[in-house]
């Protein structure tokens, strides 16, 4: 019985293959498919009145979106996926072999495996649609294309454009893709099937010929491709800037390289083993398999309202208002106008609103830049954000979002003034350290005040932390979450107290580092260990970045949260006293030359330290002193109820503070320490600088009972 | 006479412009299509305004631009608007602003909208730089040649002379008369004299800075930060000299008639950028959707003469026009708004207000009569604020309305004069 493929046999003989896989919302190559498939092939074999084939799919603005990473989970052993990626190399040699052409039709997205089958397919044709990508991103998560994309992807658009896709998991709009060869003729949707199938009865005719070859692109292609000297540079300087990028942490995309050269050696058969043989070992790497579960983790979210099984309406947000064009308001500003909402942004004076709408502006312009958007695009964005000193305009928004300076009063008045001004709107602050309680103290509808911490800077950062208190409403919960995540912000929901949780379990983290300073290591010491650890930068370049009189602001709260555990840095204050704002100010722990940041300021560590000896402290130790304080942190959020699931905690850990993604998180990495280890590591801690060490409770609980954060192999929800 | 909108009235429910500001200055590097698109996005942002409620769009524009010569409609594809409103452009010279406002009253009168917005916009830092004849027929010709050889020879065709760029000039196409050079003889014919243009002048600079100061003219512009670096806003029009006297006006030499002349730059309007928009609403409809109506439409007229004659003049045979089709007289109104394209064209159209024989020609019995100064051009007028052709008309239309109601008046006139010896006048009658 058919579940996904639909064939139907035109005159002259070309069948029109349709997948829409039955019950999903996206096409994927899941083991019942890939068996409809072979019997495809079978009848194809068999039945001589069918002399071309063309597959087309029956999802609105999708083509194949990959394999059933689902199935990876359930893979043992290096053999076993192995034999997964044979599989899958074997499929696609069937449809490459195939007696009757098979032409692909593709319209939306044709990712890892729906692109590997395309490329062993007698001919390509795409629709110039923006929807119409193509990508091999199994390096996202861990693993390599396994089904042939390594060997044939380098005949298609040679060796740089396939570095290109597979090592970065790029996709390639269907322009480029023709550019570059990837596809054989671009035509509008409308005529998609019909060109397809004329083109599949010139293939069957031999009008057109199956092997048509890789059309040399210039110079360089001879230069670098075209011979084994020239490919060998190639290589040589992907590996170097690999190396440098992942930091030997993510070993994938390294494996891809071995496999995409064995392609050029000229044993199809070992290029195809070595594939195989990659792909085996890569999906048994834990790397992969906590990448896999960001991934779930990432999609459970997306259809997470946050509201639990409260039923409510989130309202529907077209336009909204912004108080504070600073950096953070004009960030927010600028991904509201990216998503067609209308913005006004408020403040003072004159001056910042020109300046907050000059960032917005140089924030939009970089998609014109990237050509994701045309000029008229890009006037239309500029159009939806209007600058004012007043609230004119603010009556009809649906969300106020408060962006002003970090100080109480300020946040209260300006509450005041917007419940008066935009009487329908829910009130959200993008504090990141007063409790939203505080800030609703005097709101006439404390149950219409959420939060909405975005991360800094806004249209990079993916995390939004939806916060909250005690009186916020489910409406104004659910307008918050729903509108954070059209925002293309993963959504965390997480409860109203001091640094609620990404900037919470951050602050043990840095403050360590800053203790780590007090005691004598050098700064980068201290961020050489945590960016080999994964993290994208050391605390130190972190807190020069964020600015240090924010982060001096911050950690001031949270001492007062958590004095017990947050012993202040005298280093950190000291450099803050001094009056050193980091990167903003052209000083900071680093020195800034032109806005370059260049090695660290020597001229510190006399603010801090009488002496000019900088003490030798093993890498190991720093990470451990550092991670395991943040890691501890974040158990209590769990235990308080902060977050509401370690999936949350994860989530917001990775995309928030950049932790290492291929850890997991930090209750993914609790996991894979083990609990008891993590506990007999922090009490040593703890001996030596009690107690800011000391185990959370829910640690030792866990520990006693045996239990996981996550029951193995589980997909999150 | 039935009054205007055949029992439907017609509302004024808000109007917002962007600030006048002198061409090359502040909005040099912006088109008309921006300066339409901000001022409509603000309005739309201040008045809540659902875009979904938008019938239709009328916007005017003098020198349109030749890359997207249907301004209306670039206005109406904000982001804000849905797809579906359409719109479209009016061209007639410095009343083209009115005509969109009169033209979507029109459709909201016959019944064929509800809500409209119109107004206009200008660029005279922007206008079109054409090539000559000799140039553009090379081009074209070796755009068309087939062969290499058939391309070079039509471009060899090209002289040096015909390299020079033609900027389009403000004259009468049918007379080769400059504006300026009209009301330079309009003055002569009239008898007015230099220091009654300059007092003029010097009037139309203390009243406009005075309502800027108090904030009623400011309340009518949006604040227009300047793209793309936004450090420089817009908040007033720059063409306003609060501190200008008489003897620096008299000091000025004249332009058109270096001799015998007495029209100078101090008593001429000048070349300005700026937009302006007004909602308009059937009345039902306005008060559906909550809008507090400024004003309504009670007549309007427009009236041509000879543009050999005086080119400027014709305001004198709209304005009796419109006001017998409101059913009222000089006697009722209560504020009278006149677009100053030059002072000496101001003076002698009151005085054409005065005359017998001006009455006679407009058809009436009686001339009009003497307006009372005091009611008179209350907040400046365009000699000072400024004159972007296409949008003067709506401001006028915002300034009026806002100020009715300010002073508590029932009935006000407004009067702008246009290229090609036409006219234009409207009444107005306070909503509330």
């Amino acid at each position: 019985m058919s579940n996904a493929l639909t064939t139907e046999i035109r005159e002259g003989g070309v069948a029109i293959v349709t997948f829409d896989l039955v019950g999903e919302s996206v096409n994927k190559l899941t083991r019942g498919v890939v068996e409809e498939f072979k019997a495809l092939m079978n009848r194809v074999e068999s039945d001589t009145t069918i002399r071309a084939v063309v597959l087309i799919s029956g999802k609105p603005d999708l083509f194949i979106a990959g394999a059933d990473i689902d199935g990876f989970l359930e893979l043992r052993t290096a053999a076993e996926a192995e034999a997964l990626s044979r599989e899958g190399q074997e499929l696609m040699n069937r449809i490459e072999k195939l007696r009757a052409p098979v032409v692909f039709a593709i319209h939306g997205a044709c990712v890892g495996g729906g692109l590997e089958a395309s490329l062993a397919a007698a001919y390509r044709i795409a629709s110039d649609h923006p929807k119409t990508v193509l990508a091999l991103p199994e390096v996202q998560i861990g693993l390599i294309p396994g089904a042939g994309g390594t060997q044939r992807l380098p005949q298609r658009v040679g060796l740089r454009q396939s570095l290109e896709m597979i090592l970065q998991g790029k996709s390639v709009r269907a322009k480029k893709a023709l550019q570059i060869g990837l596809i054989d003729e671009l035509v509008h949707p409308s005529i998609l099937l019909e060109i397809a199938v004329d083109r599949a009865g010139k293939l069957a005719d031999g009008k057109i010929a199956r092997e048509r070859g890789r059309a040399v692109h210039g110079v360089s292609d001879v230069v670098l491709e075209g011979n084994a000297l020239g490919r060998s540079i190639v290589f040589r300087k992907a590996r170097e800037a690999t190396r440098k990028a992942t930091k030997g942490n993510y070993p994938a995309p390294l494996a891809a390289m071995d496999a995409i050269e064995q392609s050029y050696m000229g044993d199809r058969a070992k290029g195809f083993a070595t594939e195989a043989r990659l792909f085996g070992e890569m999906a048994v790497t834990d790397v992969s398999r906590q990448l896999i579960f960001l991934f779930f983790a990432t999609a459970a979210l997306k259809k997470d309202t946050g509201v639990g099984g409260a039923k409510v309406q989130p309202l529907l947000v077209e336009k909204i208002g912004i108080l504070g064009a600073g950096f953070m308001g004009a960030g927010i500003a600028a991904i509201a106008a990216m998503q067609g909402t209308v913005v006004r942004l408020k403040d003072a004076h004159h001056e910042r609103v020109g300046k907050g709408l000059k960032e917005v502006a140089s924030i939009l312009r970089e998609s014109l830049k990237r050509k994701r958007i045309t000029k008229r695009q890009l006037d239309d964005q500029l159009m939806l954000v209007g600058g004012t000193i007043d609230y004119s305009g603010f009556s009809s928004a649906s969300i106020v979002i408060e962006a002003v300076f970090e100080d109480l009063k300020v946040k209260q008045s300006v509450l005041a003034e917007a419940e008066a001004a935009a009487p329908r709107a829910i009130f959200a602050s993008n504090t990141s350290t007063i409790p939203i309680e505080q800030i609703a103290a005097n709101a006439k509808h404390p149950e219409r005040v959420v939060g909405m911490h975005f991360f800094s800077p806004v249209q990079k950062m993916p995390l939004l932390e939806v916060i909250r208190a005690k009186h916020t409403g489910d409406e104004a919960l659910a307008t918050a979450v729903v509108y954070g995540k059209k925002l293309g912000k993963t959504v965390i929901v997480v409860q109203d107290a001091p640094g609620f949780y990404a900037n919470r379990i951050l602050a043990p983290y840095v403050n360590e580092a800053g203790l780590l300073l007090d005691e004598g290591v050098a700064v980068d010491a201290i961020d050489k260990a945590l960016v080999e650890f994964g993290f994208p930068v050391g605390p130190i370049t972190l807190i020069d970045e964020v600015g240090l009189d924010i982060a001096g602001k911050s950690s001031a709260v949270m001492i007062g949260a958590f004095g017990d555990r947050m012993i202040p840095a005298q280093s950190l204050a000291k450099v803050i006293e001094a009056g050193r704002t980091g990167r903003k100010g052209g000083k900071g722990f680093y020195r800034y030359e032109g806005g370059k940041k260049k090695g660290v300021d020597e001229t510190v560590y006399p603010l801090f330290s009488s002496t000019g000896q900088r003490m030798l402290i093993g890498a190991r130790d720093i990470v451990e002193r550092c991670v395991f304080a943040m890691l501890n942190e974040a158990a209590r959020c769990l235990e308080e109820g902060i977050i509401a699931s370690p999936r949350d905690g994860d989530i917001g850990a990775v995309f928030g503070i950049g932790f290492p993604p291929f850890r997991g998180g930090p209750f993914r990495y609790l996991d894979t320490l083990g609990i008891p280890t993590v506990i007999r590591a922090l009490e040593v801690l703890d001996g030596r600088f009690s107690p800011r060490f000391r185990p959370a409770r829910i640690l030792r609980e866990m520990a006693a009972s045996g239990a996981h954060f996550y029951p193995e192999r589980e997909k999150p929800h | 006479m039935p009054t205007f909108g055949n029992g439907r009235r017609v509302a004024i429910v808000a109007g917002l412009r962007t600030p006048f500001e002198r061409s090359g200055t502040l909005f040099k590097s912006l088109s008309a299509q921006d300066l339409g698109r901000a001022v409509v996005a603000e309005l739309l942002a201040r008045t809540g305004l659902d875009g979904k409620e938008i019938d239709t769009l009328v916007f005017g524009t003098v020198v349109p631009s030749v890359l997207a010569p249907n301004i209306a409609r670039e206005v109406a594809l904000l982001p804000m608007l849905p797809k579906g409103i359409p719109a479209f452009t009016v061209s007639r010279a410095c009343t083209s602003a009115n005509q969109a406002i009169t033209d979507a009253a029109d459709q909201i009168a016959l019944g064929h909208a509800d809500v409209a917005i119109a107004g206009g916009a200008e660029s005279l830092s922007n206008v079109p730089i054409l090539h000559s004849r000799g140039f553009a027929n090379a081009l074209v010709g070796a755009s068309k040649a087939k062969s290499l050889g058939g391309r070079l020879g039509a471009l060899a065709r090209i002289r040096p002379r015909d390299l020079l760029p033609i900027t389009p000039a403000i004259a009468e196409p049918s007379t080769g008369e400059t504006m300026g050079q009209s009301a330079e003889k309009m003055a002569k014919l009239n008898h007015i004299p230099r220091d009654e243009q300059d007092q003029f002048a010097l009037r139309s600079h203390r009243l406009a800075a005075a309502g800027t100061q108090d904030g009623r003219l400011t309340a009518e512009m949006m604040a227009y930060y300047v793209p793309p670096q936004y450090s420089e806003v817009a908040l007033n029009d720059n063409g306003i000299r609060p501190d200008s006297t008489p003897e620096a006006l008299a000091a000025l030499k004249p332009v058109f008639d270096r001799k015998y002349g007495t029209v100078t730059a101090g008593n001429s309007s000048p070349l300005t950028d700026g937009a302006a928009a007004v909602i308009l609403m059937s009345e039902e409809r306005a008060k559906a959707l909550g809008h507090t109506p400024l004003a309504f439409i009670k007549s309007y007229a427009y009236a041509a003469l000879d543009p050999g004659e005086q080119l400027l003049q014709a305001p004198v045979l709209a304005a009796p026009m419109a006001l017998a089709r409101a059913g009222l007289t000089l006697a009722d109104i209560d504020l009278v708004e006149m677009h100053e394209a030059f002072a000496a064209q101001v003076l002698s159209n009151l005085r054409g207000f005065e005359s017998q024989e001006w009455a006679e020609r407009a058809g009436m019995t009686q001339p009009l009569g003497e307006v009372d100064r005091s009611r008179l051009n209350v907040m400046g007028g365009s000699i000072s604020i400024g004159h972007p052709f296409g949008a003067t008309g709506a401001r006028i239309t915002t300034t009026l309305a806002n100020e009715l109601r300010r002073r508590n008046g029932q009935f006000g006139l407004m009067t702008l004069c246009a290229a090609g010896g036409m006219g234009f006048a409207m009444v107005l009658e306070n909503a509330s």
